[in-house]
């Protein structure tokens, strides 16, 4: 599902050079659910961001899904985030002025999709994460454990396959943490893949493999079976 | 995407109200200072009568005195003509299609109602004024050559004349009383105003009401009207003779001419027809200076008069400048907007909005801007256009916006906007989503 090769990346000022990644190697099979952890300035973001197609990477080589998309132009990259690839953030990000429904619309919007199939789509996903029934409710109006979870709906939205959450329960109460993680494992156990950066041991425990980020590389990893998911046939197949 | 965008753009706006206040405003005050001199400018400098504008001259004969400079364009000659070179034209086999004679001249006119008397302008003309300038009829029609020919007694009013003593109604065969005589109506004009009043253009008055009352000229001269308007003459009429005949035989200039010329070889033809006329009267020792003779169609006949001053000119590029001073202040405000919009555009980023997507949700929003930004110009403009007609006397035909200027002014109000948004727009699409997505 995810396969990055040697990945470096460089931010240059004129001043300073800093090397964020360093020949980093990585490999996440499809359904696989990831926990990405570090120490902060590790890279972690750096990692997610190159991930997720937000930034390029300065040297090496990145597959997501079969295709190589190192250094594919920005209405290519958009396409693929919209299409395969769902954000969930630690501070939620929902737009304050739209309400849950027109949250959820958002990346369905740049899908292209009918108004109809959006309207269904966006109404499956609010009942999938119990929110049904407030789509015309603003964030404003809702917890933060309600917020992160119409965040979720929303990502999954357009069925994407690849999941990338950052700090997904940083903002949240253990309670409420807890229900985003049981969610994220459903999503996870019906087939999307999760690459998870979390600064939590108790959370990245949850998650089937853990992968340790330090200064720019990926030096450690492991194995953690998820109690509610089974390990896929042949996961593990690449490593860094 | 695009009914998507506009509710976007409608919701952004709502949630910076007081930024997005102040770029209408600033756009809104600079199409209404530009609307206010443009439109002034417009219809001072339209075609009043388009489908003809090139058929109809105006006539100008260099009589003046001979010791006055040479004369080197239609613009140092004198708008007007004398009454015996226009009788002396009219009455004459030219090449023109048609030709008249025009004199301004002012009556009381007596209603049968209680209503008091009161003082009403007079156009005395030819039946060939009515179709040569198009004029629009709603009861009756235009006289006759026949009727010119026998002085007769009649009149036409105009629809508010009409109203005022007819309250409206089919007044053909009825009588008006001017002064003492009474005249039969034998057609009432239906609302007519070219702007500017091209027929009559000298002395300031070109954007004036037309006439409700126009009388056979034969019958005009019998009576006599005296003249009205402006009268010039550079030597003076014989005194020994009584006021309207010195005023007839003089070489006073006071009559507008025009003539109907319908091909560019029928307005050669006639320019020459005009040179030997002035040469056979420069046998019998008038036009002393030499020979100059002008036509010119209905838009020269502007140009030469000024119609549109060089003030307007000016007014309109100042008030142009203060658009782009507007638009410049806009293109400001709107960076500030458009830059404290980083986190949503992150967002829709990362969501799958490519750079194109981002530029045109904020340009649309823009534009939005823009429509606002036109329609409260629309209102400025049309206090600006009050302004003007309390200000200056004649300019009433001048403080109005057509259809025309009020598409023009949110048209360019738009088109004000997305120039002063393009820069910051492109900026917002091409902000770098990682590092504000962390932060928002």
């Amino acid at each position: 599902m995810l396969k990055m090769s040697n990945i470096s990346k460089v931010y240059r000022t004129e001043l300073v050079e800093t090397h964020a990644l360093r020949e980093l190697d990585l490999h996440v099979e499809e359904g696989e659910f990831v926990a990405v952890t570090g120490p902060s300035g590790s890279g972690k973001t750096t990692f997610l961001n190159i991930a997720g197609l937000l930034e390029s990477p300065s040297n090496g080589r990145y597959e997501l899904d079969g295709e190589d998309v190192s250094q594919i132009n920005d209405r290519a990259r958009s396409r693929i985030r919209n299409q395969k690839v769902g954000f969930i953030f630690q501070g939620f990000n929902l737009i304050p002025d739209l309400n849950l429904a027109d949250n959820v619309d958002v990346p369905l919007r740049y899908r292209g999709w009918s108004a109809t199939e959006r309207r269904r789509a966006v109404g499956d996903m609010l009942d999938l994460v119990g929110l049904g029934s407030r789509q015309n409710y603003l964030p404003s109006q809702l917890s933060g454990g309600q917020q992160q979870r119409v965040a979720i709906a929303r990502a999954l939205a357009g069925k994407p396959r690849f999941l990338l959450a950052d700090e997904p329960t940083g903002n949240l109460d253990s309670e409420m943490a807890d229900v985003v993680m049981k969610l994220l494992e459903k999503v996870n156990s019906e087939g999307t893949t999760i690459v998870m950066v979390t600064h939590d041991p108790d959370l990245a425990r949850r998650a089937r493999r853990n992968i340790h980020v330090l200064d720019g590389r990926a030096t450690d990893i492991m194995d953690a079976v998820s109690p509610n998911v089974m390990p896929l046939p042949g996961r593990g197949a690449a490593r860094v | 995407m695009f009914s998507y965008y506009v509710r976007l753009a409608l919701s952004s706006i709502r949630k910076t109200p007081v930024l997005s206040a102040l770029m209408v405003l600033a756009l809104g005050l600079g199409i209404g200072a530009f609307m206010t001199t443009f439109t002034v400018y417009y219809l001072m400098s339209g075609d009043p009568i388009p489908h003809k504008s090139h058929m109809l001259y105006a006539v100008q004969l260099d009589n003046w005195d001979p010791n006055e400079p040479p004369t080197e364009s239609a613009r140092d000659l004198e708008p007007q003509v004398t009454y015996q070179d226009g009788q002396n034209l009219i009455h004459a086999q030219t090449p023109a299609k048609r030709q008249t004679q025009i004199y301004a001249s002012n009556v009381i006119v007596v209603p049968d109602s209680d209503e008091a008397p009161f003082d009403e302008l007079v156009r005395a003309t030819y039946h060939t004024f009515f179709e040569m300038f198009d004029v629009p009829f709603k009861f009756g029609g235009p006289w006759t050559q026949r009727e010119d020919d026998d002085h007769a007694a009649i009149i036409i009013i105009g629809r508010e004349l009409n109203d005022r003593l007819f309250d409206g109604e089919n007044s053909i065969g009825r009588s008006v009383q001017l002064d003492d005589k009474y005249l039969e109506v034998v057609g009432v004009i239906d609302d007519w105003q070219p702007t500017p009043r091209f027929y009559h253009v000298d002395a300031g008055n070109q954007f004036e009401d037309t006439e409700q009352i126009y009388l056979p000229f034969t019958w005009a001269i019998d009576q006599p009207l005296l003249p009205s308007g402006n009268t010039n003459c550079w030597k003076p009429p014989d005194d020994s003779l009584p006021l309207m005949d010195a005023f007839l035989q003089s070489e006073c200039v006071w009559n507008q001419f025009w003539a109907e010329l319908e091909t560019p070889e029928q307005a050669a033809a006639y320019k020459d027809y005009l040179d030997n006329y002035v040469r056979d009267q420069k046998a019998i020792g008038r036009f002393e200076r030499p020979l100059n003779t002008f036509i010119s169609n209905v838009r020269e006949w502007l140009e030469v008069n000024q119609v549109v001053t060089d003030d307007n000119r000016v007014l309109v590029r100042l008030s142009f400048l203060f658009l782009l001073v507007c638009v410049l202040n806009t293109v400001g405000l709107l960076m500030a907007k458009f830059l404290g919009k980083g986190g949503e555009v992150a967002l829709r980023r990362a969501m799958g909005a490519s750079r194109g997507a981002i530029f045109a949700q904020n340009l649309v929003e823009v534009g939005v801007i823009g429509v606002l930004g036109g329609i409260i110009g629309t209102g400025f403009a049309w206090l600006g256009l009050q302004a003007v007609e309390k200000l200056y006397r004649g300019y009433q035909h001048l403080v109005h916006l057509d259809p025309v200027m009020l598409t023009a002014a949110i048209g360019l109000a738009t088109l004000a906007a997305i120039l002063a948004g393009l820069y910051p727009v492109w900026r917002v699409s091409r902000l770098a989503p990682a590092g504000l997505l962390k932060t928002q």
